[in-house]
């Protein structure tokens, strides 16, 4: 990981080391708590999103590549799509609507409440992190592979 | 000072903002100016009470902006030639615009006073939500069980979106150096 040819200076990357799990921490906290406080999904996915960046551009496409599996993030993410639709049939099968929520609501203000919503906001997160990040990688291989022919 | 007063602020920094983007010459600058209207977007919800969009919003400007400095900085895009402005059009786009303008005055007039929608649906939100679904958070209450319809279809453009850029992008690698990237 600690190839200087790559990436960033040393001072970025052992401050990305320290500051990425805390980036990481905040996105599920958002995601987990979307039901109670501002967040939810979106956001928190997109937060996700930017940890992974993060240590993109810090220690390089190449390094990520080794310490991350993308096809296991692609399958991820399709995984998620899914089941958010899974989790639509089975609203049909036990609540009588598409996307019903038929869990019970539990009491408001706690953790574990509200039903299905906790879950789809879950299953967003995940999907909306890995969506993200893969954008960002594609299209950045293409840039490094145009920067290669020249 | 009332909401609308710091609204007008926002609007005004946001439209000085689009403005320096457009007629800036480095690129850079102009991708930091386009930041500073995404930023005032954010701050804009933070005063009508909007703390998830502002997050969101704010997130995705930072995305943005990461996805638009990686894309521009390092190629020669620096330099750019100032474009040839026609004064004749300009002028003649500018008295449509304002013959458009004046004509829809009297549309104006119609619209609702600010903060108070005509719409009612929102109110059968706020008075039975946290009852009906158990979510404390209105807005996920909404986008997640009034409209989870609706974030499906957003789930499916994000996937859809994926899925073409991957596909494009893979050809591209397969003709050029075989099959390393994506």
């Amino acid at each position: 990981m600690n190839d200087p040819k790559n990436g960033m200076t040393l001072i970025v990357k052992t401050v990305t080391r320290v500051t990425v799990w805390l980036i990481v921490l905040y996105g599920i906290y958002l995601i987990l708590h979307g039901h109670l406080t501002p967040g939810g999904g979106f956001g928190g996915g997109v937060i996700l999103a930017l940890a992974f960046l993060n240590i993109m551009l810090a220690y390089g496409r190449d390094a990520t590549q080794k310490w991350l599996n993308i096809k296991f993030l692609e399958d991820i993410e399709a995984v998620s799509a899914t089941l958010f639709l899974f989790m639509g049939i089975l609203g049909i099968a036990l609540g009588g609507r598409f996307l019903m929520n038929f869990l019970p609501k539990g009491t408001p203000h706690a953790l574990f409440s509200a039903g299905t919503i906790p879950i789809l906001n879950i299953l967003i997160g995940i999907k909306v992190a890995m969506s993200l990040f893969l954008v960002v990688w594609v299209l950045a291989g293409l840039h490094e592979e145009e920067g290669g022919k020249k | 000072m009332p909401v609308e007063t710091w609204l007008y602020f926002t609007l005004g920094f946001m439209i000085l903002g689009s403005i320096i983007a457009l007629e800036i010459k480095d690129i850079l600058s102009s991708i930091v100016a386009i930041g500073v209207v995404g930023l005032g977007v954010s701050v804009a919800f933070l005063f009508l009470q909007a703390p998830d969009l502002a997050i969101v919003q704010f997130l995705f400007e930072i995305f943005a902006m990461i996805i638009l400095v990686r894309a521009f900085v390092k190629k020669d895009y620096h330099a750019e030639t100032p474009a040839r402005v026609n004064g004749f059009l300009v002028a003649i786009s500018m008295l449509v615009i304002i013959a458009i303008f004046v004509s829809s005055i009297s549309v104006f007039k119609l619209l609702p006073p600010f903060g108070q929608p005509l719409f009612e649906t929102a109110q059968h939100y706020v008075d039975h939500g946290v009852r009906e679904t158990g979510a404390v958070n209105l807005v996920t209450a909404i986008i997640l069980d009034y409209r989870a319809y609706d974030t499906l279809g957003e789930v499916t453009v994000l996937f859809t979106a994926i899925l073409g850029t991957i596909t494009i992008l893979r050809i591209r690698n397969g003709k050029n150096a075989g099959r390393k990237g994506a």
